[in-house]
């Protein structure tokens, strides 16, 4: 078994102090990429934090985030007992009352008692955030212990990361394939069956800020330093960018005629891999065919990107051994995204990257889905009633959640049945994911009783609901990690609790007393490890207990599985698609109802496909810049982090700055048909000319709680200005990253 | 590290620059170790670019400065631990050492700077 070394036991008294090793997660927020700590406890006070050099991953660096934890344990404005609010009084931060969990549990017992009896227990939602721990959560509250199947994640298109896990699913019949950054290995990259990467091609993302899902952002510098190139594929120069051989700047929304280009030049030079090709993938004569459609000298007129830097960069990267495609969000939020995913994985696949030393591995378990709750629904057909697959039946039916703009639908027509009930967990809705945010929470206080689970009250939670449960940090509760939440499964971490503030428990503790009192057979766990051990640990025959007392388990890894016959159910060579082999004529996305290979569409709006709304909006705008200090819609409130990133930025290139008589540091307005915001301008010489980058999540914890102020969330928050259900045929990718607008001074 | 060397050598920082992020996790670490106020550092990353320097190439970099409030994290090397910087830092560009060995280091990597800091004084 790899199992973590290390010199200590998970606790030990160290001067005075009593040391615990953990490895985070959330809360406060993160990706599962669990970054090695080592919490410091004086009379049951987080004092400090320090990296821990023995983590195989992170050998003691530690980011922004994870440094600060003291400051959001114990800020002053969290929130550490139950309170509820007359529903009368939504919107008045100042008429909540303390109340203990047991009156909490009794009102939640009650209520989702009556409305299964007079309705149906489908008229409960769950309402799930992005990246944190609780979102693991979400099916299970609601299809184990509400007996809903209707699981809500808040943004138009499902817009994170489930685009990308829905491609793969239907071209690689597997989770996301992660760039090999030795994760899997305990003596990292020294392993001898490890190699570094000749060249990273990086599609849309910023992972030294965002440390992704299940990758470690700075192990790309690890990778810089021992010779790996980069091709950055970018609107932004980013430090990344900077240190690229190629950096690729196209139009915002445009990256799939720019990946068909990729294809065209690789194909029609026939620098790919004969060998791969001829055994392992389907289709490639069509595909062949399709990808003539985009020669670099039409991509280069779309995207606004040199024909000759195309046609290098897709050269440099075919001849690199071994390659890897780092792969981001803006893959997700454009309505074209599913056929820029389709060929992001054909560049792989045809390039020989697929489950290689260095290249793009596939995770070798998979605990992502285990316990998740779906098979407890009573009857299990239910699973055919998540709001939205009459209209998006992939999406729902892939992702197995509601299509969320079909949610805010029935909750403003209440047809075909009225919603009673929703339940938040770390969900700050209107701050952060919403697209019509606005919209949004009107719709949500149609809802007779909402309930929220978090660290502080949010401008939703203010907004919106009655009950307000608080959750604990991860230095307060056992758990683990697992990268890609277990779908890519590398590198699992154990997470040791600390402290106890206040009266805060687990996500799984609130979701385990509430299973027990609702549906008592399915709950007979009487602790959060007990319960993690028997759903998600013992099918790897591992248990929390040696997580803790060994730090982390490495995933055995073996390359290469679909040669070897282990990826398949029956045991065949082959990928765990309909033809056995990777699709690059996709029979299961034409079963769905598109194009079974890639093609280009512009944006909904942009200067080309709607040249009058230009001429008012003359900007294309992305959103989501990613900082060092936030995790979305979290960390405003800690002072440290907020030094760091104190206002809500836009990018703009200097000539744009100038033609619009703005400079540096100016407040501005952005703004489109659908509404505005207010940011602070950041005039960069690396930013694209013609756009704009602006961050998300933002809200003022210093400004007034109580509506209609929000915490100012509606003047900074820039999904004014995003549409509603304006996505691709099967539903993914609303266009948070190629919308239009103006700007001026404010 | 014995109290002799201590008192015999100089140390410094050197900081290989050419991989400096600008992550901001030294100037944290030191910021939490020393419960340091808004706008005071012991160590404080500055930023260059980005500038165009050629139809091709872009220049971006960060580097970190020491200010007179480091003290090179004497109470922590002192329990054999490195500065906290270094000891977080993401990027892992920072090498703590005699100045002599570092001189020596310098020679070796580009794009690097020697820090010396008023402690040693």
């Amino acid at each position: 078994m790899p199992f973590g070394k290390v010199s200590t036991p998970v606790q030990w008294e160290e001067d005075g102090y009593t040391v615990t090793r953990t490895n985070s997660w959330s809360a406060p927020g993160d990706h599962p990429t669990g970054a090695g700590m080592k919490l410091y406890v004086k009379d049951g006070i987080l004092e400090k934090v320090e990296g821990d050099p023995e983590h195989s991953i992170l050998k003691g660096a530690l980011p922004i985030r994870m440094l600060s934890l003291p400051e959001y344990v114990y800020n002053p404005d969290r929130v550490i007992y139950p309170m509820k609010r007359d529903p009368k009084k939504r919107g008045d931060n100042t008429a909540w009352e303390r109340i203990s969990w047991d009156e909490a549990y009794d009102m939640i017992v009650g209520k989702v008692k009556e409305y299964t009896e007079k309705f149906n227990s489908n008229s409960i939602i769950t309402f799930v955030g992005t990246g944190r721990e609780a979102g693991n959560w979400g099916p299970t509250i609601s299809c184990r212990v509400f007996n809903s199947p209707n699981i809500c994640y808040m943004q138009s298109g499902w817009s994170c990361y489930g685009p990308r896990m829905a491609v793969t699913s239907y071209v690689l019949g597997a989770p996301y394939p992660e760039v090999d950054y030795a994760a899997q290995f305990p003596d990292s990259y020294d392993d001898p069956r490890y190699t570094y990467p000749g060249c990273i091609l990086l599609w849309g993302k910023e992972p030294l800020k965002s440390n992704p899902d299940g990758f470690w952002g700075h192990s790309l510098v690890d990778m810089m330093k021992k010779g790996t190139k980069f091709i950055t594929v970018d609107p932004r120069l980013t430090f990344e960018a900077a240190n690229s051989e190629f950096w690729l700047q196209p139009r915002p929304g445009t990256d799939t005629a720019l990946a068909m280009a990729f294809l065209n030049v690789i194909i029609n030079e026939e620098l790919y891999d004969y060998d791969f090709v001829e055994n392992w993938t389907f289709g490639f004569e069509e595909f062949t065919k399709r990808i003539q459609d985009m020669p670099p000298a039409k991509a280069a007129e779309i995207c606004g990107v040199p024909e000759e830097k195309i046609i290098g960069a897709a050269r440099f990267f075919a001849k690199s051994k071994p390659g890897a495609v780092q792969w981001g969000l803006a893959i997700d939020q454009n309505p074209n995204g599913v056929q820029l995913g389709e060929c992001l994985i054909a560049i792989m696949a045809i390039c020989g990257c697929i489950d290689v030393p260095g290249g793009n591995v596939m995770g070798a378990i998979d605990i992502g889905g285990l316990g998740s709750g779906y098979s407890d629904l009573d009857p299990q057909d239910k699973i055919n009633e998540q709001i939205g697959v009459d209209e998006f039946p992939a999406l729902v039916r892939t992702l197995q959640f509601t299509d969320p703009d079909s949610v805010l639908d029935q909750l403003e027509s209440g047809a075909p049945f009225k919603l009673k009930m929703g339940f938040f967990t770390s969900a700050n809705a209107i701050a952060n994911p919403c697209n019509v945010p606005k919209r949004w929470e009107n719709a949500l206080n149609t809802l007779e009783f909402n309930v929220a689970t978090d660290i502080f009250i949010n401008p939703t939670i203010s907004a919106t609901c009655d009950l307000f449960l608080p959750v604990n940090t991860y230095a307060e509760r056992d758990m683990y990690v697992a990268t890609h939440y277990g779908a890519v499964g590398l590198w699992i971490g154990g997470i040791k609790k600390a402290i106890t503030v206040g009266e805060a428990k687990s996500d799984v503790e609130i979701l385990r007393t509430l299973g027990k009192k609702l549906r008592p057979e399915l709950w007979q766990y009487d602790t959060d490890v007990e319960y993690i051990n028997d759903q998600k640990l013992k099918t790897l025959g591992i248990t929390m207990e040696e997580l803790w007392e060994h730090g982390w388990w490495h995933v055995d890894y073996e390359y290469q599985k679909y040669a070897k016959g282990k990826l398949r159910a029956d045991g065949l060579p082959g990928f765990m698609t309909p033809t056995g082999k990777i699709e690059l004529y996709s029979t299961m996305i034409e079963a769905w109802g598109d194009d079974p290979m890639p093609y280009y569409k512009e944006p909904p709006t942009s200067p080309v496909s709607t040249p009058e709304y230009a001429a008012e909006y003359p900007l294309v705008l992305s959103t989501g810049a990613r900082t060092w200090s936030y995790f979305h819609s979290e960390g405003r409130m800690v002072p440290k982090l907020r030094e760091v990133e104190p206002n809500p930025l836009v990018d703009i290139n200097p000539k744009d700055a100038k033609k619009y008589g703005i400079i540096d540091g100016d407040w501005v307005w952005l703004e489109n048909s659908y509404g505005k915001c207010k940011m602070k301008a950041s005039v960069q010489p690396g930013q694209k000319e013609g756009a704009l980058a602006a961050q998300h999540g933002w809200w003022y914890p210093e400004r007034d709680a109580s509506a209609p102020e929000l915490f100012g969330v509606y003047e900074v928050n820039v999904n004014n200005l995003t549409p509603y259900k304006t996505v691709g045929v099967l539903g993914f990718g609303a266009p948070y990253k190629c919308l239009m607008c103006k700007i001026y001074k404010a | 590290m014995s109290a002799n060397a201590l008192a015999n050598q100089k140390y410094g920082l050197l900081i290989h620059y050419d991989f400096c992020t600008g992550c901001h996790s030294c100037e944290m670490a030191c910021k939490k170790e020393y419960g340091l106020e808004q706008d005071q550092f012991g160590i404080k990353v500055a930023q260059y670019g980005p500038v165009q320097n050629s139809e091709k190439k872009w220049e971006f970099f960060y580097m970190p400065m020491l200010t007179d409030l480091c003290t090179l994290c004497a109470p922590r090397v002192a329990e054999g631990k490195l500065p906290t910087c270094v000891h977080h830092c993401q990027a892992k560009v920072m090498q703590y050492g005699t100045i002599d060995e570092l001189a020596e280091q310098l020679k070796l990597t580009p794009k690097s700077a020697l820090f010396a800091p008023k402690c040693n004084a």
